[in-house]
């Protein structure tokens, strides 16, 4: 895996205190080529039957995630569990709205994330608002801030839902779309531009590595 | 509850005495005197736990009715104390040195209302919101919808319907209005 472009600009990380600064990464996220089709389908199928899910509930959606833990719904069997750090997860399901301040945790647990990895994205307010379309501190639409690869639709969706979406989402990786980390890369500054405009004290890394 | 109704009335000039409930009653005191009386409620009368302290943005009054929750637990009657302070000018005494926990509910007022609490510790440090650079929120004359729409990025598409009109077009379009 190499990245397509060249030396990277590095990131100004004007938000810490300069004493921090060389503390934290100063390289953007970074696109990754896939390998040669037949390998990288083989890791494909390997990523998708084995998806571990960053246990941070970021709204009352997250409710949802303990019935999939239990015996009736059991996401186990798909080889979905839930991890305790970002830095073991490979999937991150936004659990419905998400104020501003938790949307500053989002994109510092997405960006620390290892890569490949994919965000579910669960019920109305993270597709347009929902309920809190005209709430004073909730983003509408998440799809600004992080990519997101799969949405369930619902409020709240029932666990079955859920299970179709990691479903889908299984899918999606199999067939190799699942391209939000490099989408990311991709429009990093578009990405940070919209983050920065929300989340107004801004005193963390640019890019959380 | 009679006699601690006339006890308030005689000494600080209580008045409205309402009994919401068996278990609770509410009153109103002058804003200068709200200290007093709840130092005197707190010391003589067992009204030992504060149980909330609370603001009521009153525009069309321009004021902000401040609410001051204690609780006897000798006799399990809780009392709201309710003052008014000028909207225009939104200072009120600190009780945190009478409750040491006071200083939350004021930090939450100072945050949420704009409501100054001098000498009140950390009052002017964040509460719940980070990096919030509008007006304070819970304020009547803040309008939330502008504020989001003007903040927050919308995804187009979105349709809202009046509830009872689209039920009645979609379960029962016969029935008459």
């Amino acid at each position: 895996m190499s990245d397509k472009k060249g030396k990277p600009v590095p990131l100004a990380n004007e938000g810490l205190p300069a004493g921090e600064r060389g503390l934290f990464c100063d390289a953007p996220p970074r696109e990754y080529a896939p390998a040669a089709k037949i390998v990288e389908d083989f890791w494909n199928w390997a990523r998708s039957q084995s998806l571990w899910i960053l246990g941070f509930g970021t709204g009352c959606g997250a409710i949802e995630l303990r019935p999939l833990m239990t015996s009736r719904y059991d996401m186990y069997r798909f080889g979905i569990q839930p991890r305790p750090t970002p830095r073991q997860s490979s999937v991150f399901v936004i659990g419905g709205y998400a104020s501003v301040k938790t949307l500053k945790r989002i994109v510092r647990s997405y960006e620390q994330m290892m890569g490949p990895k994919f965000v579910v994205a669960l019920g109305s307010c993270t597709i347009n608002g929902g309920m809190y379309w005209d709430s004073y501190n909730t983003i509408k639409r998440i799809d600004q801030y992080i990519p997101v690869d799969v949405y369930i639709a619902g409020c709240m969706p029932r666990p079955e839902a859920l299970l179709a979406g990691f479903q889908e989402l299984k899918r999606i990786i199999r067939a190799g779309k699942a391209e939000g980390q490099n989408e990311y890369a991709r429009n990093f500054e578009w990405y940070k531009a919209n983050q920065k405009r929300v989340i107004k004290d801004w005193n963390m890394p640019d890019y959380n590595w | 509850m009679r006699e601690l109704a006339e006890k308030l009335a005689g000494r600080y000039g209580a008045r409205e005495w309402r009994d919401q409930r068996r278990d609770l009653s509410s009153v109103t005191v002058d804003a200068q005197r709200m200290r007093d009386v709840l130092t005197w409620l707190r010391d003589e009368e067992g009204y030992v736990h504060l149980a909330f302290a609370t603001a009521v943005d009153e525009i069309e009054r321009k004021a902000f009715r401040l609410t001051y929750a204690v609780h006897n637990h000798g006799t399990g009657h809780g009392l709201l104390v309710h003052c008014e302070i000028d909207r225009e000018r939104p200072v009120m005494e600190s009780i945190h040195r009478l409750w040491g926990q006071a200083w939350t509910y004021q930090r939450e007022m100072k945050e949420w209302y704009g409501i100054d609490f001098p000498g009140s510790p950390r009052v002017d440090e964040e509460f719940v919101l980070e990096g919030w650079e509008g007006p304070p929120m819970m304020r009547r004359d803040f309008d939330s919808l502008a504020y989001s729409d003007a903040t927050y990025a919308e995804r187009p598409g979105r349709e809202t319907r009046d509830p009872a009109a689209y039920m009645k077009e979609k379960l029962y379009p016969e029935a008459d209005a």
